[in-house]
């Protein structure tokens, strides 16, 4: 230990504080090193005992969710959640966040979360066919909200079209509870065959670590630390230096030299440096394999020779992989990289004494027990309680809410509105066909993709809606869950799988922690009804600025398996004559609806009541009558209601809009009747001869059947409430999002 | 027939047309890589969309540079056939084996969307099999697709019928709401003076399979397939003697 004695300054709890250690945190590190950390070990611990990488708030909850399934090849702890999907293959899947920095900086910050999320699932030996993204802005009145939307689409595009990886769908909410904090949210997924999966645990004592892709710079330091595990206050420009940037074209090599070194006998484990680079890479890959790691920091590429060892253990540089290879298989890994024109250098090797090591110059620099930095971090039982003022949020009087006089002033009005107007000025920026299986494009419930040499095909849909999650957490979850699940289902897939990403504010506050267990017990309770695993996932805390948190959002994405694209159904409506019809039941309830913070300035009330069998019986019922080719399309009811969803199916497709003509018969109010969000609602169209039949199949699950009307002619006619033109909603509903982009009102 | 697909790296749709050739048309296609010379004995070249060299600096300035163009330039040069698509179309511009240039798209973002096309022509071999004056519809996906010469150029590809595609409405009108990134004319893909070297914008692979949003793409490679084989029998007849 002379030579790292020689070599150390000496550490504080003053230093360890500025690294966000607590003074308890920083007693326990030197009572188990039996002595004060260097300050490059000080730098190690700490990104290792960030909220980002250590999940100190959240683990103990997070074992609660059910993670097994008999197609569950690989669920939470590796760098991505893997399901069997028949035929040797399974998909592998995870979702990721990048809020900070993409508030910090909107084009780096989120083409960087492609750039992570896509390396999680190569790494394990998955080709990435698919991305969707969950994007939360501000309100377009506040200043920056513009200069955010147009800066993260234009990043996500940037990475993933130059990648060659398309982005097939997603979802964008705007909310004035994201004004000083937006969500970005990657989601990818990659098929890979069953018997060549690859894992992250270092196995085989002195079995070389090799070093690829990109070179070391001394970009992102401290982003998953101090950028991501705290919250914000004031100007967040002097933070730019903490946020990494991207380089899709040196990825794509990445990939490419990757997948086809994995094609040899050559790789024992691998793993991408996101968060904490080299650091959380080398030590979670011993950690995992049980074994120690060390690394000389001379042999690590670099973009400047005077790096100091704290920077190269701490660097975010982007585009990166560590590799512990085969011992003697170092020179196919050399070969399969200078194909593609990229560095590999071996730059360590696995070891037996259980301790992380970086040397420098002939010194070691640090040496910690790999149980310190990985299971024996701090996990925090965090004080949870409901905030004071849920209660009186959750009141909601009805008969105090006016009816309006002008209800398809209303439609107009919520399919104008940013969250539910189209999409297209969004997706429009993003390569969704690249690799040639885009079957459901962006536009409809879910997105859909062919898995080629197959018949088969994958579903996904990713949604959360906080506004619901604000008014109650669990039933909010629970039902992002249901709704993605029943996205899926309305594009003709069975769901397999889920992947979660959860973000939240400050977990120190009990009300934020009270928000994160109700939204977890959310999530589990729906997915054990459904029988869905949950395979990956990510949480993101600190989502605050000045005290003021985000409303909770535990994004999910749901992947499901279509066994034949047969199956693949679309929402809008496809014949004129058809028999428009709602599965399921609409309640009296106006909770937390878009309609009533549109039109009336509230967010209040308790979300739409959900009952779990209910929604079982509804989804099992839409996908048998879909598997039994009775359907022409089917939209799930979501934000906006019935006249919304109805107003969906006429104009969303890809041909001229179709008319419906509709009867609403109900004793409820005539506002919950056309804008209510009541859940486990479907709206298919068929054709007349198979309405007995599919009354035959929701009789069996006792799900309600209501025919609603005929599709017809070119306007949107609800007696007797609504009667519109479809070319005027179509021109509204499009032109919503590129209005307000363009700067007007 | 014999086709190859030149990955250069960031490459991104050579996959897909090796797929589309190989698996769904049936013909013979094989990856030729940007540091070979060696074009393996293909009829057809084909340069694939992407982002070649990630594109950081003008669109297809490096690519030019590899030593499979050298080969390319030869083989076109030498009567070959080649078509490049998207980032393939802007390759070939930098290399001088099309006139022209494409520059940022009008609205200044990248689109990706189904397009509209006229088919201008039919005397090339990559659209002898198609109808003149036919709507196509295929997909376009690009952030510099704008297409832009200078007014001499410009008449000279009119006078010689060398717009191949034009951006159209439905009905097949050029009208400017109808054109996606502002090239002149509402170009979507010309070909050269020699009429073997096709460059456009949509993606003709992307177009193939029907539930995928359309088959219109698959003109082009009929249409080429016919003319390589009818120009091989013919070239085979003319060895055989007169009478």
């Amino acid at each position: 230990m002379t030579a790292m004695a020689s070599t150390a300054l000496a550490v504080t709890e003053v230093d360890a504080a500025e690294h966000g250690l607590s003074p308890d945190e920083y007693a326990r590190i030197c009572a188990t090193l039996g002595r004060a950390p260097t300050l490059v070990e000080l730098g190690v611990l700490s990104v290792m005992w960030s909220e980002h990488c250590s999940y100190k708030s959240s683990r103990l909850l997070l074992k609660h969710l059910p993670t097994r399934g008999p197609r569950v090849l690989q669920g939470p702890g590796e760098n991505a959640g893997i399901i069997d999907i028949g035929d040797g293959l399974a998909v592998a899947f995870k979702m990721e966040s990048h809020n900070h920095p993409s508030f910090v900086e909107p084009y780096q910050g989120a083409a960087t979360g492609v750039g992570g999320i896509l390396r999680d699932i190569f790494t394990m030996g998955a080709r990435p066919i698919a991305s969707l993204n969950s994007l939360r802005f501000g309100s377009f009145e506040h200043p920056r909200t513009r200069y955010l939307v147009g800066g993260v689409v234009a990043g996500i595009g940037g990475y993933g079209n130059c990648i060659g990886v398309p982005t097939v769908g997603g979802e964008v909410y705007f909310d004035p509870g994201y004004n000083e904090n937006i969500l970005v949210n990657a989601f990818s997924l990659g098929i890979v065959r069953t018997d060549a999966i690859f894992r992250a645990a270092a196995a085989g004592v002195g079995n070389p670590v090799v070093y690829v892709g990109s070179k070391t710079g001394r970009d992102g330091i401290h982003g998953a630390s101090l950028l991501a595990s705290a919250e914000f206050s004031g100007e967040t420009d002097e933070k730019r230096p903490t946020v990494q940037v991207g380089d899709p074209f040196t990825e794509k090599l990445l990939l490419e030299a990757c997948l086809e070194l994995m094609e040899q006998d050559a790789i024992v484990a691998i793993q991408d440096m996101g968060a904490a680079g080299l650091t959380s890479s080398s030590a979670e890959m011993a950690g995992r394999g049980g074994t120690g790691i060390v690394i000389d920091l001379d042999r690590v590429p670099v973009r400047e020779s005077s790096m100091t060892p704290y920077e190269m253990l701490l660097s975010e540089s982007q585009e990166r992989m560590l590799i512990v290879a085969r011992a003697g298989a170092e020179e196919i890994v050399r070969r399969v990289f200078a194909k593609w024109d990229l560095d590999a250098a071996v730059i360590g090797q696995v070891t037996d004494d259980g301790q992380f090591r970086a040397l420098h110059r002939g010194n070691e620099v640090a040496c910690i027990p790999i149980d310190l930095l990985t299971e024996g971090a701090p996990a925090y039982q965090r004080p949870a309680a409901a905030p004071s003022e849920l209660e009186a949020l959750q009141e909601l009087r009805l008969d105090q809410i006016p009816l309006p006089g002008d209800y398809s002033g209303i439609l107009l009005q919520l399919l104008d509105s940013p969250s539910i107007a189209s999409k297209r000025w969004v997706y429009q920026q993003y390569d969704s066909l690249v690799r040639g299986n885009t079957v459901g494009a962006p536009g409809s419930d879910a997105a859909v993709i062919r898995v080629k040499g197959t018949h088969k095909g994958i579903a996904m849909s990713v949604d959360c809606n906080s506004r619901y999650c604000g008014l109650d957490p669990y039933v909010g979850a629970m039902i992002a869950v249901v709704e993605s699940a029943r996205n899926v289902v309305c594009s003709g897939a069975a769901p397999i799988g889920l992947t979660d990403c959860l973000n939240f504010g400050n977990p120190e506050k009990p009300g934020v922690m009270w928000q994160f267990a109700e939204s977890i017990n959310g999530i589990r309770d729906a997915c054990l009804a459904l029988n869905v695993p949950v395979v990956s996932g990510n949480v993101s805390f600190y989502n605050e600025t000045d005290g003021r948190p985000i409303p909770p959002t535990p994004t999910v994405a749901m992947v499901g398996l279509l066994e034949t694209l047969d199956h693949h159904t679309t929402q809008w409506f496809k014949n004129e004559g058809d028999l428009i019809v709602l599965l399921g039941r609409t309640r009296e309830e106006l909770g937390g609806s878009e309609y009533l913070a549109l039109a009336h300035g509230q967010v209040r009330g308790t979300p739409p009541w959900i009952d779990l069998e209910v929604e079982r019986q509804l989804q099992r019922v839409c996908l048998k009558a879909i598997v039994d080719g009775l359907v022409r399309s089917a939209h799930d009811v979501a934000e906006g209601g019935l006249a919304v969803a109805l107003a969906e199916c006429c104009i969303s497709g890809p041909a001229a809009p179709l008319g419906a003509v509709i009867d609403l018969e109900g004793s409820i109010r005539p506002d919950a009747l056309l804008f209510g969000e009541s859940q486990s609602r479907v709206i298919l169209s068929l054709r007349r001869r198979h309405l007995g039949r599919l009354r035959e199949l929701a009789a069996e699950a006792d799900v309600p059947v209501t025919i609603l009307g005929e599709t017809r002619g070119r306007r949107l006619v609800i007696h007797p409430l609504i009667d519109l033109d479809l070319e005027e909603v179509r021109r509204v509903w499009e032109s919503g999002l590129p209005r307000r982009m363009a700067g007007e009102s | 027939m014999r086709w190859g697909v030149v990955t250069f790296p960031g490459s991104n749709d050579d996959h897909d047309a090796l797929h589309v050739l190989g698996h769904v048309l049936g013909e013979t296609a094989v990856p030729l890589w940007h540091k070979d010379r060696d074009l393996k004995g293909v009829d057809c070249v084909i340069l694939p969309g992407g982002f070649s060299y990630g594109d950081y600096l003008r669109c297809g300035a490096l690519a030019r540079f590899s030593p499979v163009m050298e080969s390319v330039r030869a083989f076109a040069d030498a009567g070959g056939f080649v078509i490049g698509i998207c980032n393939g179309f802007q390759v070939l511009c930098e290399a001088g084996l099309l006139p022209g240039a494409l520059i940022r798209n009008r609205g200044l973002r990248f689109v990706c969307t189904w397009v509209h096309l006229r088919l201008e022509e039919t005397e090339t071999p990559f659209t002898c099999r198609a109808t003149r004056g036919e709507v196509l519809s295929m997909p376009i996906k690009h952030g510099e697709g704008c297409y832009v010469a200078d007014p001499a150029t410009l008449d000279q590809l009119e006078r010689n019928h060398q717009v191949v595609l034009r951006y159209v409405d439905p009905s097949g009108r050029a009208t400017t709401e109808a054109n996606p990134n502002g090239a002149l004319n509402n170009i979507a893909g010309i070909i050269n003076e020699h009429r073997n070297v096709l460059g456009l914008m949509p993606h003709p692979e992307h177009a193939v399979e029907k539930f995928l949003g359309g088959e219109d793409g698959v003109k082009f490679f009929q249409s080429l397939r016919a003319a390589v084989t009818e120009g091989a029998s013919r070239r085979a007849a003319s060895l055989v003697p007169g009478p």
